[in-house]
């Protein structure tokens, strides 16, 4: 018996659902981890949140009409990522209350789906599986999809990476040198729409804030570049969900018959980085990075 | 639909609506949205734990509640407000994941608890969520001045001899109290749209506190009663039409707005 074995059982990278898992959860990880390092710059943390479960309602919709949960997802959090953004160009000031506003609408609508769901008898788990996720029940079919979702997001913030840092860093600033700070936050709320619903997919639509915030927010407390908070958002995220499948898979063995969930395992991780990260930031200032509360 | 059962569901509605109005107008003027949400959503976990437990549901979610304020302020301290609510909610959720995953048969459970059960409101349930209403209304109105000040002008507030974070902490307990009164009878995503949607369409509409505030418990009010009306003839669940009753409240101010020009 390898060593390797006591901490990967045998058979864990034959089985199937968890290979599925292992690739989707990567690309939501990374791409949530890059989005998220932004999202928590710019203050947009309540916003992401929203996005995650407003795109919830279009998980619902998708069981109701049997088409594709990705599709889902993403639809609505597009729709509902753009109206965001309007919103915030018309009066910054009202961002919080319309995102609190549309996130209401949006539970209110999805309460009402999965009531119409399981009216319609099929899916009586359908309210757990779409908000907490299904890790292990993800279609191999997916992959290519998420994969395609994952690296567009991914190349739309590499294209703007320079004007999109500068005006998460000040808006004020990046607008004076001549940045299109609007066409810059819409592609960040696009790309932010695309890692959501890929989270949402598989760690669920209110975990999915876990890998958006977590990774970013444990980052930026002690990296001094953005560089430097990226990479290791991404190694925090990354790390955390194969960790946390990991875990998952061996809880079968602790428990016999009973394996425990994903979500709370990758959730457990990333808030373990979080605090030791706060124990690593040994500097005496306040990372640059982070504008003050 | 006024007979019977139902006496006990028109009252309970009528308490949670009033004082998720009254909080729900600082909730606005703090704009605490995100920890309006959070709260709720991260007591919900605590009734799953009071279920594995067998112990009183309500019990769970105070606790849970109390837990909340408690890891958002903690929180606060090492990060900036809105993260450290988002980590909060991130922690919570996955204990509730957890104790989930623990007990069998408990789905109906959930969806009951994330969208409401307003139409089945036994008479134990009254007497608690009358005290806790009461109690509710009664901090609320007690903090109505320093918390109107600092959310204004928290320099003003700290000249006057209070203190910022004292005054967060105790406008989140408020927080917290409201919602375990709510959660069991609307749910933690409806009480959420309760507090939002009312006290952002009335602060549209006036620039009175006072005005504001009574007009928040109106709007508030009738997006309830509606609520019920409506899930009542319908047979759809309550939490459909609060959230999209509050969201129609908003929009009507929003295009009030407009309208005039402001």
């Amino acid at each position: 018996m390898y060593p390797l074995e006591l901490i990967v059982p045998p058979g864990f990278l034959a089985n199937e659902p968890v290979r599925t898992a292992l690739i989707v959860g990567a690309g939501a990880a990374i791409v949530s981890a890059v989005v998220g390092v932004f999202t928590v710059m710019r203050g947009q943390s309540f916003a992401g949140h929203a996005l995650a479960d407003v795109s919830s309602a279009g998980g619902s919709a998708a069981f109701l009409l049997g088409i594709s949960p990705l599709l889902g997802f993403l639809g609505v959090a597009a729709l509902a990522a753009g109206a965001m953004e309007w919103a915030d160009v018309r009066d910054a000031r009202e961002r919080d209350l319309v995102t609190g506003v549309m996130l209401g609408v949006g539970l209110g609508v999805t309460a009402l789906l999965l009531y119409l769901g399981t009216i319609q008898g099929s899916t009586s788990g359908a309210a757990i599986a779409v908000l907490f996720g299904s890790m292990f029940t993800i279609p191999a079919s997916i992959v290519p999809l998420a994969i395609g979702v994952a690296g567009v997001a991914l190349v739309a913030i590499a294209v703007i990476y320079r004007p999109l840092l500068l005006s998460s860093l000040s808006a004020d600033l990046a607008q004076a040198r001549g940045a299109r700070v609007r066409r810059t936050g819409l592609v960040h709320a696009l790309a932010l729409a695309l890692a959501v619903s890929l989270a949402a997919m598989t760690v669920g639509a209110i975990l999915s804030t876990a890998l958006l915030i977590g990774p970013a927010a444990a980052a930026l407390r002690f990296a001094d570049r953005p560089g430097r908070a990226l990479a290791w958002a991404v190694a925090i995220g990354w790390a955390a969900t194969w960790g946390g499948i990991l875990l998952a898979y061996d809880s079968f063995y602790w428990t016999p018959g009973h394996g425990w969930p994903v979500s709370f395992f990758i959730v457990a991780l990333i808030f373990i980085a979080y605090l030791l990260a706060g124990l690593a930031r040994w500097r005496p200032r306040q990372p640059a990075l982070r504008r003050p509360a | 639909m006024f007979t019977g059962f139902m006496t006990n569901t028109w009252i309970v509605a009528t308490l949670v609506a009033i004082a998720a109005g009254m909080v729900g107008f600082f909730v606005v003027l703090r704009r605490a949205a995100f920890a309006a949400h959070v709260l709720p959503l991260g007591a919900f976990p605590g009734a799953a734990a009071a279920s594995l437990l067998g112990v009183s549901e309500l019990a769970g979610i105070v606790v849970f509640s109390g837990l909340g304020v408690l890891g958002i302020s903690q929180l606060q301290r090492w990060d900036r407000r809105e993260v450290a609510t988002a980590l909060w909610l991130a922690v919570a959720l996955a204990l509730g994941t957890l104790f989930l995953s623990m007990t069998s048969e408990y789905a109906q459970g959930v969806y009951a608890l994330l969208f409401g059960e307003v139409l089945g409101v036994s008479s134990r349930d009254l007497g608690a969520v009358a005290v806790l209403s009461a109690i509710t209304i009664a901090m609320t109105a007690l903090l109505f001045r320093p918390l109107l000040l600092d959310s204004l002008s928290p320099e003003l507030a700290e000249a006057a001899g209070a203190a910022s974070r004292s005054l967060e902490l105790a406008f989140l307990a408020v927080l917290a109290l409201a919602t375990a009164m709510a959660l069991p009878v609307v749910g933690a995503l409806m009480v959420f749209s309760l507090m939002v949607g009312p006290a952002s369409a009335a602060r549209l509409l006036t620039d009175r506190p006072r005005l504001a505030l009574a007009l928040t418990i109106m709007l508030s009010l009738a997006t309830v009663w509606g609520s019920i009306a409506l899930s009542y003839l319908s047979d759809w669940p309550v939490g459909f039409f609060v959230g999209a009753l509050a969201g129609l409240a908003y929009a009507a101010g929003r295009l009030g707005v407009a309208r005039q020009g402001r």
